[in-house]
């Protein structure tokens, strides 16, 4: 059975078809591909899987249950997390205290608990910190713990972007265009880690992104969108060697 | 584990200050070297102090406009001011009493707080303040046309007048429409004032520093990241909104006990009690509770040291109030600030010198 | 026939309110500010009135042009002074609180000049009331002008904008003003232009409010204020057909309230019924929706 199980999903906005019968199927571990041209609907497939928009139609299944229009706080819950096209951080906050907002819902005290200092609001905190660091350490962060994560240069807060969603152990994890604004340089540091925490976390992913060469590099499956529609679908070399794709996204 | 001591230091600093004041107070008030005026003014400063902190909890820390918070010191006055009065002779003990008073008052706010917030919360930025705004003017409307009595059948209410409601000669008007409610038992001490400012510091630094406080920043800094990552926005809007509304309730505690008459006019619980607030919070620096403290001190003394200007003080006020805006916030100032800051200068004299 | 003249009552007052609304709205949907000033400048043209029509010995249409002259002046002069050098600050409070010290500078201004007493006011008003229905029923002169002024306000207003090349300007700042400027408007002007609008207008209402309600105090202006930024909100802040409909909706509301409920209670009522409104459409009446991009 599928981690990622998506049938017939659609969306209009307005009268205009965003997302049109998209089917997705992704298994635990795999590193899957979504692009497409600009305005071809991948940002939105991303806000359907997550709740931030409600499907029109169709069905999402996240290791067999049905998440399809639940809230997004309940889609994190159920495993799904994520990045955002334009960073998103909690800006204002430490580097550390981004991811362990993260850590919010896999450590608990009481709201008494937290303002009295009781025993286990030390106990839990301490492990939150560790925790959050070793997250840190992973992307090479643990340096910046006590910036204000707005005083990151561009290629870190995307990273952090990433610890921050990892921090919340889904089973799934969702980058929007990672390498957006990164030098090749960059991107290809970006690769590897993306390599490294699905090999250290066993994790799944998916992920847009309009560089090809990290695309063709990393992703073991594709799904190429066009006008909301599924315009090839499979493993990355057929896929990339598919002359519909060819003439639709990467043009003659 | 440094940024942690960073934090626990600058939390200690901030008691520290309130504590030290307190102590310079008792000394001067020993000596006699405290006039009356300055003297009477004691408790309120010890209201606006902490209606400031838990303003910031909304503004600073949660990131909403709230122009309401009067509503919740009105609510926190009234509601212990009649419960000291029908005690009065029942409880005898005052300490007792008004301990029960403070928590009936910042619960009764805090449940307004919540009432109020379930539906406001789901607006954002300016229509979230005018609706604040508006509950804050409605509380103050709607106390001015309670009427409550009580004789021996019990208690009587009317939204009409005292007449109406129709008490027995032996009977008591307690809440008596806009006259209020007079001979409420002054319980109210500086030192009770300064104790009320230490809780309160303690919820709102605990709780911001805590998960909760971290949740709750995270919707501040991005609504949409906070809920990517499972915070439950209602749920920790709402805390901050409630835990400021009952602590603002917990202010109109220490107020209620300081006045014989207890009247809610426009001056103290309307919309201009709340904007003053505001102008605490902002001045003293936004999520700033130190600054906040230090704000509502400065500002309430102010219109007081300039007696001697008498009727140019609050002209004076409000120059003042524009040009430390201007100061603080215009992006020219600022520019100018960090060209000819201090530290600069120190820093050129000593590539000078090394030069 | 009570009820028809207690709803033109509210008609009138809701007029006024309409027309400082109208300034809120302007200055709202431009500069993205709330201008809790904008209340005290009613105050000021109000005084401005009674002065040059007691002291100066005026006569009233001349001193109602005055009155709008000079507050068109104050309120460009504390754009400038006041508000544009915070426009780009890092938090939008920044000038809402510097707003509330020009209120309090307005007020105490007028507190030091004209003192606390309130101050009888001498309608400006020579149109004659109007008797209907065999007498049971007048309207009084400044109730005809008051609605008959907002009237000509709006159309002209909407002409303004519609027609004018500053109109547009207005418009195309309050949507974008990056991109304004890059189309080669100059956006300072345009902003000063709203606010030196907006406070004429404001003259206006202070001279219509103090004609239908003869008395003026330097607190006079504050809760006028405070009700039309409601009616501004309640209509959907930054639409200048909203802040109409707001205004002479939650003036009507506030008449019938007193009238019919209770007269302790009808501000109550006023805040309640904007609150519903806004639970039910959160950007008021005619606001238009707004969809965060994810």
């Amino acid at each position: 059975m599928a981690l990622l199980d998506v049938k017939n999903l659609g969306i209009s906005f307005g009268g205009l078809r965003a997302v049109n019968a998209v089917d997705l199927s992704i298994e635990q571990g795999e590193l899957y591909g979504l692009i497409g041209p600009n305005g071809a609907g991948k940002t939105t497939i991303f806000n359907l899987l997550t709740g931030v928009y409600k499907p029109d139609e169709g069905i999402v299944k996240l290791d067999g249950t049905d998440i399809t229009g639940k809230r997004t706080i309940d889609i994190n819950k159920a495993g799904i997390a994520r990045t955002f096209q334009n960073i998103r951080l909690f800006k204002d906050m430490p580097v550390l205290d981004n991811v362990k907002a993260g850590l919010h819902n896999k450590h608990h005290y009481t709201t008494i608990e937290g303002i009295f200092r009781l025993p286990r609001y030390h106990r839990v905190e301490k492990e939150m910190n560790e925790k959050a660091m070793e997250l840190l350490e992973v992307f090479g962060l643990e340096k910046e713990a006590d910036y204000l994560a707005s005083n990151l240069p561009y290629g870190k807060q995307r990273k952090l972007e990433i610890a921050r969603a990892l921090a919340t152990e889904p089973k799934l994890i969702l980058l929007d265009e990672p390498a957006a604004g990164m030098n090749p340089n960059e991107t290809k540091e970006l690769m590897e880690t993306i390599q490294f925490v699905r090999e250290k976390f066993n994790m799944t992913i998916l992920l847009i992104e309009h560089d090809m060469k990290l695309v063709s590099g990393i992703c073991e499956k594709l799904t190429v969108l066009n006008f909301g529609e599924v315009l090839a679908q499979g493993n990355t070399s057929d896929v990339l060697n598919n002359p519909e794709v060819i003439t639709a996204y990467l043009g003659e | 584990m440094k940024k942690i001591n960073k934090q626990t230091k600058s939390n200690i600093i901030t008691y520290g200050i309130v504590v030290v004041a307190f102590i310079i107070v008792q000394l001067l008030l020993s000596t006699g070297n405290l006039s009356s005026l300055m003297e009477g003014l004691l408790v309120p400063l010890c209201v606006y102090v902490i209606l400031a902190l838990s303003l910031n909890l909304v503004v600073g820390i949660l990131g909403e406009l709230s122009l309401g918070h009067a509503g919740f010191m009105c609510v926190g006055a009234f509601s212990s001011a009649f419960f000291s009065k029908c005690m009065e002779e029942i409880i005898t003990v005052s300490a007792v009493r008004f301990i029960l008073a403070l928590i009936l008052g910042a619960v009764a706010a805090g449940v307004f707080g919540i009432l109020i917030g379930i539906p406001v919360l789901r607006l954002r930025g300016d229509y979230l303040a005018i609706v604040t705004l508006a509950f804050g003017e409605i509380i103050k409307n709607l106390v001015n046309v309670l009427y409550i009595g009580k004789d021996a059948a019990g208690f009587h209410f009317s939204t009409k007048d005292s007449i109406s409601l129709n008490l027995q000669p032996e009977g008591e008007v307690i809440v008596n429409g806009p006259q209020g409610i007079t001979g409420t038992p002054q319980d109210s001490t500086f030192l009770i004032g300064v104790i009320l400012i230490i809780i309160t510091l303690f919820v709102i630094l605990n709780m911001v520093n805590s998960r909760d406080g971290r949740a709750i920043m995270a919707i501040r800094d991005n609504r949409i990241a906070a809920e990517s990552v499972g915070i439950n926005i209602t749920k920790y809007k709402l805390m901050a909104f409630s835990v400021s509304a009952a602590l603002a309730g917990a202010a109109g505690v220490l107020y209620a006990h300081n006045l014989s008459t207890l009247t809610a006019l426009p001056k103290n619980f309307g919309y201009n009690m709340s904007i003053m607030i505001l102008v605490f919070v902002v001045l003293g620096g936004i999520g700033n509770m130190r600054g906040s403290i230090i704000a509502a001190v400065i500002l309430t003394l102010l219109p007081e040291l300039l007696r001697g200007l008498s009727d140019y003080r609050m002209l004076i006020y409000a120059i003042v109030l524009i040009l430390m805006m201007l100061f603080n916030w215009a992006p020219k100032s600022l520019e100018w600030r960090e060209k000819h800051s201090l530290k600069r200068l120190i820093k050129k004299k000593k590539t000078a010198k090394e030069a | 026939m009570s009820f028809l003249s207690y709803l033109i009552n509210g008609i009138s007052l809701g007029s006024v309110y309409a027309i400082i609304a109208l300034g809120y709205t302007m200055v709202y949907g431009i500069a993205k500010m709330l201008n809790f000033a904008h209340g005290d400048v009613i105050m000021v043209g109000g005084y401005v009135v009674l002065i040059s029509s007691t002291s100066l010995g005026c006569p009233p249409l001349l001193g109602v042009l005055i009155a709008v002259i000079f507050c068109t002046v104050l309120g460009v002069v504390i754009e400038r002074v006041a508000y544009r050098p915070l426009r780009n600050a890092s938090s939008s409070l920044a000038v809402l609180i510097t707003a509330i010290g020009v209120s309090y500078l307005l007020q105490n201004l007028a507190l030091l000049i004209f003192g606390a007493n309130t101050k009888s006011f001498h309608s400006v008003v020579t149109v004659p009331a109007i008797t209907l229905a065999d007498g049971k029923m007048t309207i009084s002169g400044e109730t005809i002008v008051t609605i008959l002024s907002c009237i000509v306000i709006m159309v002209v207003l909407t002409l303004f904008i519609n027609r004018t090349k500053a109109g547009q300007a207005m418009l195309a700042v309050s949507e974008d003003k990056g991109a304004a400027q890059l189309m080669g408007i100059n956006v300072n002007r345009t902003i000063g232009l709203t606010f030196a609008i907006g406070s004429g207008l404001a003259a206006i209402a202070g001279v219509l409010l103090c004609s239908a309600y003869p008395s003026l105090n330097p607190y006079t202006g504050s809760m006028p204020g405070i009700k039309a930024f409601v009616a501004a909100v309640f209509g959907g802040i930054g639409s200048i057909p909203g802040a109409m409909i707001g205004g002479i909706l939650l003036g009507v509301i506030e008449i019938l309230g007193k009238a019919y409920i209770s007269s302790q209670l009808a501000d109550a009522i006023v805040f309640a019924v904007l609150i519903i409104v806004l639970l039910v459409k959160p950007t008021g009446i005619l606001g238009k929706k707004i969809q965060e991009k994810v």
